[in-house]
């Protein structure tokens, strides 16, 4: 297999664009990643477009014919196709593109994320996510992924004993990261206070505690890590590219509170990349609720399990910490347009290891790595970067 | 739910009919025609739950998609039957009352309606026992 770069990254705004349309938002994502790899657009020879449900929220299927025709790529005639794993979509439209140029079946290729998700009604928008979990099982009786999410904190609180305080601070971090990121949803620090006080969705989570419905997209480049030098003087090496499924349904799981895939993935990554957790210098999670941060922080192996909100309390996870997490903002507070968010944690490890993050930059940044899920934890797909 | 859709698991939604691998012994509810851990050695096999399990976690749903807006806040668990299988239900009791270890058993109930004229899809929801 051949080594795989990063050379180009392109990312919308995210937030609620009502005057930006889905293959608006797309192809902007992926012209800013052509301009940032200094590429021409005839030089694509493959793209890949992550995409849960283009189908429920803007009535839209053959996405990635779609996207390649926007793109001014259809007459090219090349492969495009869409990935579809829930909020793990663009993980996955990643992984197939690292997967396509290491094979050596292609040269350079994008991958892209997309999701428009405000031109429905709250209730839709909630109906459509809820396919992410078994419909015929757990989506009958009125489901939600906050209701199923909540499940699993209600069993972690019972089993570890996390704080309000420790959950909220997942939150309270992430909007300070947020802050500092220009094409956050959210640009806005808050307080323990906010979160605590922040209407009940399904106990004990609370609004605070939910990543938002958002537009967005986001888009990278990848080509041979021998030819990445002809684009771009700093080429992002890809150490290490997995996924894993589990059962699609909760209440199937060996643990409530454990994603088993998590761990799979993780474990698979490691061992690809040849690294230990201590080399790690900042990891972009899967936050779509606060108890899914402080279970990726466990189950990737940073810490024991039971340990994580203790550590989110003492700052540990903070931008200044010894384990930056989320310097994005999270889905929490950068937003969580769900086929985008995959390849926005990618462009934002490339971001923090070509030393390019501005006010929330990791100083040092030699290592990252992206958790992306999707469902409950049905897929999870990982990926480790390495400076060049 | 489409009506086929609904019809056709309509025995086990109603009477908690799931299935058994006789290779294993294992209880599968909701119902698998494959077995996880025999594959195609495993011998499936029809069979009805007793209906009495405990509640493992819970959350009380507060906001959720239109058709079961009416029905909020409503607490929805998962279920370790007694058989040793688990199912997502909702509990139907008061809020304050549902806890983690709680006793339940099953009740035949109406979960939604597809609008005025629509399908009503009843099946399986708790009750404390």
């Amino acid at each position: 297999m051949r080594d795989v770069a990063v050379i180009g990254i392109g990312l919308t705004n995210f937030g609620e664009m009502w005057d930006t349309s889905f293959r608006e938002l797309c192809v902007e994502a992926g012209v800013k990643a052509i301009e940032d790899a200094g590429l021409d657009g005839e030089q694509i020879d493959e793209m890949f477009v992550g995409n849960m449900s283009g189908g429920r929220f803007v009535l839209q299927e053959h996405i990635g014919a779609l996207i390649a025709d926007y793109a001014g790529l259809a007459t090219n005639h090349i492969p495009s196709t869409r990935t579809e794993a829930a909020c793990a979509s663009g993980g996955l439209a990643f992984r197939q593109a690292v997967t396509c140029v290491a094979s050596g079946m292609q040269d350079v290729v994008i991958a892209a994320g997309v999701e428009k998700m405000t031109d429905v009604s709250g209730g839709e928008t909630t109906d459509a996510l809820a396919g992410a979990a078994d419909r015929e099982w757990e989506g009958i009786y009125g489901v939600t992924f906050p209701s199923l999410y909540a499940m699993m904190a209600r069993d972690y609180i019972h089993k570890y004993g996390l704080t309000r305080e420790q959950l909220a601070q997942v939150a309270v971090k992430n909007h300070f990261n947020g802050a500092r990121n220009p094409i956050a949803q959210f640009r806005k620090e808050i307080t323990l206070d906010v979160v605590k006080n922040s209407t009940l969705v399904a106990d004990p989570l609370r609004l605070m505690d939910c990543s938002p419905v958002s537009d967005g997209a986001s888009a990278v480049i990848v080509c041979p890590l021998e030819r990445a030098h002809e684009f771009t003087d700093t080429p992002v090496k890809v150490l290490a590219s997995t996924q894993a499924t589990d059962t699609i349904s909760l209440h199937d799981r060996r643990d409530i509170s454990t994603i088993d895939a998590t761990i799979a993935a993780g474990n698979r990554a490691f061992k690809m990349a040849g690294l230990e957790r201590k080399d790690i210098d900042l990891v972009e999670v899967h936050d779509c609720f606060t108890i899914a941060e402080i279970c990726a922080i466990e189950d990737l192996g940073f810490c024991k399990k039971g340990e994580a909100g203790k550590l989110t309390e003492e700052g540990y996870t903070a931008l200044d910490g010894k384990l930056p997490v989320n310097t994005s903002g999270g889905l929490k507070a950068c937003g969580h347009p769900v086929g985008a968010t995959g390849i926005k944690q990618v462009c934002e490890i490339v971001q923090q290891l070509r030393g390019d993050a501005g006010k929330r930059q990791v100083n040092g940044a030699e290592i990252g790595m992206t958790q992306n899920v999707g469902g409950t934890g049905a897929t999870v797909v990982t990926h480790i970067f390495g400076r060049t | 739910m489409s009506v086929p859709r609904f019809w056709r698991k309509q025995p086990q939604r109603y009477n908690l009919i799931g299935t058994k691998c006789e290779t294993c012994g294992t209880h599968y509810f909701p119902p698998r025609t494959l077995c996880p851990k025999c594959r195609r050695e495993g011998k499936i096999v029809e069979h009805k739950f007793k209906g009495t399990g405990k509640v493992v976690t819970f959350s009380i749903i507060r906001t959720t998609s239109e058709e079961y807006d009416i029905q909020t806040p409503f607490p929805v668990a998962i279920i370790e039957l007694d058989e040793g299988t688990r199912m997502t239900a909702p509990v139907v009791c008061d809020i304050n009352e549902i806890h983690i270890g709680m006793p339940v058993k099953s009740t035949f109930r109406k979960i939604v309606s597809d609008g005025p004229s629509g399908t009503i899809v009843y099946g399986t929801k708790f009750v404390p026992a």
